[in-house]
């Protein structure tokens, strides 16, 4: 199977924000493979280091040290993103634009020819259910069209990888239900997904394996299934034993 | 290209959406006519006076244009986060800001060019007068120099995290270049040593602004500009405009940009 996600003692320092002298070791040493057609869940707990790894991945941050490949191409090579999607935590688009120009923008950019960015864009419209607000400037959407429009332009090139942030943060349980279907449908179309989420229940009903890291180490890695069964409990337990919680006795 | 000139698109989409544009032409519009209709004490010379007033309002709102659309372009992609999504695909950051450059500087020259069909028509309506080849020698020389403000308020934009910082600082600039950048030679002529070498290092360092200023050219139509220092100067303003360009791009892409 091919890998599509690589990374290889992947270390990323940050100047510290308080001290102005020391270093943040945001990650340390981390090494993760996704295979084709995986739904991977990349799970911790806030500042482990799961947004950095993402932002490592797309080319936002550079690794200190280690390297990250996509589809075998280093991470730091702008083609490496070619056959990717996005998806942010939260909405980030151009507000001034409709959903129709938006994705004409996007499409322009991975250079689709008008004809087909034509019927690629009319079919995400329908898929996320923004037809008749096509013509309409984004500002004027509510927060899970929004969301939508995210979706839409994370498809637009009909993605082989499609990273996902959180998806369906801030979503209602409809909106949540229509993510996990897009996940599962691009799944079965052979898609490999990577996504973080703090939602361990969709995680564990739609994720093929995942990985959970704390203060910037894997802790652990594996199908979610296996784990479920070594550890004798759901998928949150074994979160929360992983990280080191401890039940606050009550008062 | 196809990247740059999409980037360029949204560039150009995002001006003429805005009311920035709207305001200051129908000022401009408003306070020309008004002009236009009067006769200060029976001067004979009121027309060239008012073509001088509205040419200088042309380049004010010009300039404003130029730095405002430029000012906000990193700046703003970081605040609103959209740039995230951008770089998340097959883009590099020098074609970002390839692609800004471009959108602003032919935002500003569709501006420009209809601040000037107004004036040319204006103009044209009052003294029968179409000089139009002198014309466009002004536009393409005021348009080149434009070239330079946006490059130089563009490296501004990623040096300079909030916008109105960075338009302040460069209003400042762009202003002192035009008004003084001329006068350093001669400041630094009458200074000590070292002062004097460095004012005369400033004075080759900046680009000349105040070169591009040839309003006089249409006000009192005289025709003494060639159309070979009309080409010189705009080589000279692309070498510039380049050369911030670059420096803007090796700022930009060391930057760590965290989602």
């Amino acid at each position: 199977m091919a890998t599509i996600v690589e990374t290889r003692n992947l270390r990323v320092e940050y100047r510290a924000q308080d001290s102005g002298t020391g270093k943040k070791v945001a990650l340390k040493g981390l090494n993760l493979k996704v295979e084709a057609g995986e739904v991977f869940g990349f799970l911790g707990p806030n500042g482990a280091g799961k947004t950095t790894t993402m932002n490592v991945l797309l080319g936002f941050v550079n690794a200190t040290d280690g390297a990250a490949f996509l589809f075998g191409v280093d991470v730091r090579e702008p083609i490496a993103r070619q056959r990717i999607g996005y998806l942010p935590e939260l909405t980030y688009y151009y507000k001034f634009l409709t959903a129709e120009e938006l994705l004409r923008f996007y499409a322009r950019i991975f250079g689709i020819p008008r004809a087909q960015a034509d019927r690629r864009i009319d079919q995400l419209l329908k898929l996320v259910e923004l037809e008749p607000a096509r013509r309409r400037p984004i500002k004027s959407y509510s927060k899970g069209m929004q969301q939508r429009v995210g979706l839409a332009q994370a498809l637009i090139n009909n993605p082989d990888l499609l990273i996902l942030d959180e998806p369906t943060s801030g979503l209602d349980p409809l909106g949540r239900m229509k993510v996990r279907e897009i996940i599962q449908r691009l799944k079965q179309e052979g898609k490999t997904v990577f996504f973080s989420s703090h939602e361990l229940g969709e995680v564990e009903t739609v994720c093929d394996r995942v990985a959970i890291i704390n203060q910037g180490e894997l802790n652990v890695e594996g199908r979610v299934a296996d784990l479920v069964a070594r550890h004798h409990a759901n998928l949150e337990q074994i979160f929360l034993n992983i990280i080191g919680y401890q039940p606050q006795p009550a008062v | 290209m196809n990247i740059v000139m999409a980037l360029a698109g949204v560039v150009i989409k995002e001006m003429y959406r805005r009311k920035d544009f709207y305001v200051l032409f129908v000022l401009t519009v408003v306070m020309t006519l008004l002009m236009w209709g009067m006769n200060f004490f029976d001067d004979t010379m009121i027309v060239g006076h008012i073509k001088e007033i509205a040419l200088l309002l042309i380049w004010i709102s010009a300039l404003v244009i130029a730095i405002g659309t430029a000012a906000r372009q990193i700046p703003a992609e970081r605040e609103a986060r959209t740039i995230f999504p951008l770089l998340a695909k097959p883009v590099s950051r020098g074609q970002v800001m390839l692609g800004k450059f471009i959108g602003c500087w032919l935002a500003c020259g569709l501006a420009l060019a209809v601040f000037y069909v107004f004036f040319g028509v204006l103009s044209g309506s009052r003294e029968h007068l179409w000089p139009v080849l002198q014309w466009l020698k002004v536009f393409s020389l005021q348009w080149a120099m434009l070239g330079i403000v946006v490059s130089l308020v563009l490296l501004g934009s990623v040096v300079f995290s909030a916008p109105s910082a960075n338009a302040t600082i460069c209003f400042v600039v762009v202003l002192g270049i035009l008004l003084l950048g001329g006068h350093l030679n001669h400041v630094a002529a009458q200074q000590p040593q070292p002062l004097g070498t460095v004012i005369y290092a400033v004075y080759f360092l900046i680009p000349h602004l105040e070169w591009y200023d040839v309003r006089d050219l249409i006000i009192y139509d005289q025709n003494w500009l060639r159309w070979v220092d009309c080409g010189l100067a705009v080589l000279y303003a692309a070498v510039y405009s380049g050369l911030l360009l670059v420096a803007a791009w090796l700022v930009f892409r060391r930057k760590a940009l965290n989602t």
